[in-house]
């Protein structure tokens, strides 16, 4: 881990403005933010660590925990909800067994609700890493889940 | 020489639509064939049906064919390309045509749209710098670098060119503030942190036509005397951000970015930030910290960014949109010939993102005052499977719902104003009857409390007093005096917030009391939600008389909540059902009704 977080930070000047970008240098090599990244990246630049803690809590795309091996985005975009992005949800939830912004148990899924992925048309829509499954009826939830991980 | 360009969509739409899959069939069927050199292959930007995706259009032919599949490349090859015939069976089909169509002018959802901003995308390669500085490119550069940068103000404002981001402040007055600001060192920022969850245009550009932005950027620059840039793009667009690296490298050789550009003295350098989600970060001032590597909170206003921005130094911060349509006014002439569109108020044209419960659902750019009908019924096509339309959201979470009866509304700055809503961004979400008004106040009032930053104490505390008085009316719970404490919330609310979000956060909940007053009296007087959308305020009951037992709601049942047997009528189990409503949609026969909880015989309302 440690390896990792010095990897993702060599490129960095250690300029007060940097610690965003630092922030997600970190967390593409690591999958998340450990408690350590943090302390080095407030080291480096010579600032408080409650100072980057802070700006990291602020802003949605970090996370402070290991995750699933696969994030299911749920998108609750205006668009997908009017046409029952929630419903699509629930069924995810149900299928899981675990509540939107959980991960589960054997940290295969983690599951998550976005605002917009740009895909409105295929409202509503998941999102698998990169794939994109649109026009779901609640009923496709367990499908969804196969085709992410063929061990389901 | 090629002997004939094939665009394939490469935009997000149409992406998910399995565009990387089409283009991998085509370039093994010309493989196939031996035919691969004489075709250009490009994933280009979007041409904003992304509803009939993925799509494809072959040059010089102008052919536009749609709703391709792997399997249809084979026919696409033998038959147009080597056999010189249009393939019919792939062309656009549609209720709203009689012939196939063969081209954007044939096409309905085309006919009344007009292209400024979106002019090349889905014509050039964008990752192409010679294709647009073919259709024009960096000539208006070339030209703002020989005028003075007050004249350059004057000519933008004198256009009549608004900020495409929201609030509408005119552009031209906009850079001629931080052209006077005193300093040496100012910078011109890109807000590209589109944050509407349901629009996309901005992403649509970056993705299509990147140098018309960094175009864009250096002639603000060159008029607010500014020597570098900042794009802050959401990390959510990864397309956009690796086209805008490449048009950065790309106007870096080509000697339009660095120092000394096309001989004139004039210097710029370009940044790329990427945004980390949160959507306060669209308001100027939250932007700015959030460059400056904090969190991003707003802050009050003056000092504006034009005097004090980012680092410090006087700022000119410009959305997108806005930026994509300077290129065409500073070009010869271009100012005349942009003024020439739109409203008096509101000049040029807008681009918006229809979707929801429309038949078309895509990227429209039409001329400013457009009215509502000609989006949702001409280019839109009407409402998915006939239904009736109830309202059209604009602008987002910031914005308002306009009903069916102001259908006439021309979308322009000032008038959307007065209805209630806001251009904002352009997000266009359609409702049809199957919309309930409560829970889509409570959607975007839930969203915007969420996103409050959480300094000033009337957006966090009232946003928060607000979506729960809401989550009480969508169960049931809510007591008459409720839409009297939202309507003096919202007004405190709006008055005395910080920033543009708390400002504008409550205008979904005011104008749905405004115009659906009846649906929130309905559900807080009879605990009825008659669009079916509110899960404790309504049943599903399948129409003994009429169903015919096809099992069609059975199979789609994600619970199993649905008895019968075949050729009888079946029956919904009210402790089984989720209220998922897979049932109302899937049945063909409008067997599945609304009712109030409880009342069996009471059917429909
Ligand atoms: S709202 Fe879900 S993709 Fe846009």
């Amino acid at each position: 881990m440690q390896e990792q977080t010095s990897k993702a930070l060599s490129n960095f000047e250690g300029k007060p403005n940097e610690v965003i970008p630092m922030l997600q240098a970190v967390q593409d090599e690591t999958g998340y933010l450990p408690e350590e990244a943090i302390r080095d990246i407030a080291d480096l630049i010579g600032i408080p660590e409650s100072k980057v803690y802070g700006t990291a809590t602020f802003y949605s795309q970090f996370y402070f925990s290991p995750r699933g091996k696969h994030s299911i985005k749920v998108c609750l975009g205006t668009a997908c909800h009017v046409r029952g992005g929630m419903q699509v949800m629930d069924a995810l939830e149900r299928e899981l067994g675990i509540k939107a912004g959980e991960t589960t148990a054997d940290f295969k899924f983690n599951l998550e609700r976005v605002n917009c992925v740009g895909s409105c048309a295929l409202a509503p829509v998941v999102m698998v890493g990169d794939n994109v499954f649109g026009r779901l009826v609640p009923k496709q939830a367990k499908e969804v889940l196969e085709k992410s991980d063929p061990e389901v | 020489m090629y002997e004939k360009h094939i665009m394939i969509c490469g935009a997000t739409g149409c992406l998910s639509s399995g565009s990387n899959q089409i283009a991998e069939a085509l370039k093994e069927e010309l493989e196939k064939q031996g035919i691969k050199d004489k075709y250009r292959l490009v994933m280009g930007g979007c041409p904003g049906f992304c509803e009939v995706g993925p799509i494809i259009v072959i040059y010089p032919d102008e052919v536009f064919y749609c709703r391709l599949k792997t399997k249809d490349m084979a026919e696409l090859v033998e038959q147009h390309l080597i056999g010189g015939e249009i393939v019919e069976r792939l062309l656009y089909k549609g209720p709203d045509v009689e012939a196939p169509a063969r081209f954007y002018d044939t096409i309905p959802f085309y006919s009344k749209q007009k292209f400024n901003v979106l002019r090349n995308s889905g014509i050039i390669d964008p990752e192409s710098i010679d294709e647009y500085i073919m259709r024009g490119g960096y000539r208006a550069l070339k030209r703002a670098l020989q005028m003075d940068p007050q004249a350059i103000c004057d000519e933008v404002k004198d256009a009549g060119l608004r900020g495409r981001g929201g609030a509408g402040f005119p552009t031209g007055l906009k850079w001629g503030f931080t052209n006077k600001a005193p300093g040496d060192k100012k910078y011109i920022v890109c807000n590209a942190d589109e944050g509407d969850p349901g629009a996309f245009m901005d992403r649509s550009i970056l993705e299509g036509d990147p140098h018309a932005i960094l175009e864009g950027m250096l002639i603000a620059g060159r008029a607010c005397g500014a020597d570098e840039g900042y794009i802050y793009c959401r990390a959510e667009y990864p397309l956009a951000i690796r086209r805008l690296k490449t048009a950065i490298q790309q106007a870096e050789e080509y000697g339009l970015l660095g120092t000394n550009i096309l001989d004139s003295g004039f210097n710029f350098k370009m940044n790329i930030k990427e945004g980390a989600g949160a959507f306060v970060c669209g308001e100027e001032t939250a932007l700015l910290a959030s460059i400056e590597g904090k969190r991003g909170m707003p802050r009050p206003r003056p000092p504006f960014p034009a005097q004090v921005g980012v680092f410090g130094k006087p700022t000119t911060i410009n959305n997108v949109e806005t930026l994509a349509n300077i290129p065409l006014i500073v070009r010869e002439g271009g100012a005349e010939e942009f003024k020439k569109v739109g409203t008096e108020g509101s000049k040029g044209t807008k681009v918006f993102a229809l979707a929801g419960k429309v038949r078309n659902t895509g990227l429209v750019e039409g001329p400013m005052g457009i009215t509502i009908e000609e989006i949702i019924f001409d280019v839109g096509g009407g409402i998915q499977g006939g239904r009736e339309f109830k309202a059209v959201q604009a602008g987002g979470p910031s914005g308002g719902c306009i009903p069916q009866d102001l259908i006439n509304l021309p979308i322009d700055y000032d008038s959307l104003t007065k209805a209630g809503a806001i251009m904002g961004s352009g997000g266009l979400v359609v409702m049809d009857d199957r919309t309930c008004m409560v829970d889509l106040a409570k959607y975007f009032l839930s969203f915007t409390q969420k996103e409050s930053c959480g300094k000033c104490t009337p957006c966090r505390e009232g946003t928060k007093r607000m979506l729960e008085i809401l989550e009480r009316i969508s169960e049931g719970e809510g007591i008459p005096e409720d839409l009297d404490t939202l309507d003096s919330l919202a007004h405190s609310i709006k008055d005395s917030s910080l920033c543009g979000l708390g400002q504008t956060c409550p205008n979904p909940v005011l104008t749905t009391i405004r115009y659906f007053r009846h649906e929130y009296e309905e559900h807080i007087n009879e605990n009825y939600c008659r669009s079916g959308i509110c899960k404790p305020l309504f049943q599903y009951v399948i129409d003994q008389e009429n169903c015919n037992g096809c099992r069609a709601c059975v199979r789609v049942c994600p619970v199993d909540a649905i008895e019968g047997e075949k050729k009888e009528p079946h029956e919904i189990d009210q402790e089984l059902c989720t209220r998922c409503g897979s049932c109302i949609e899937k049945c063909r026969f409008d067997c599945i009704m609304i009712t109030r909880v409880g009342s069996e015989a009471d059917v429909g309302n």
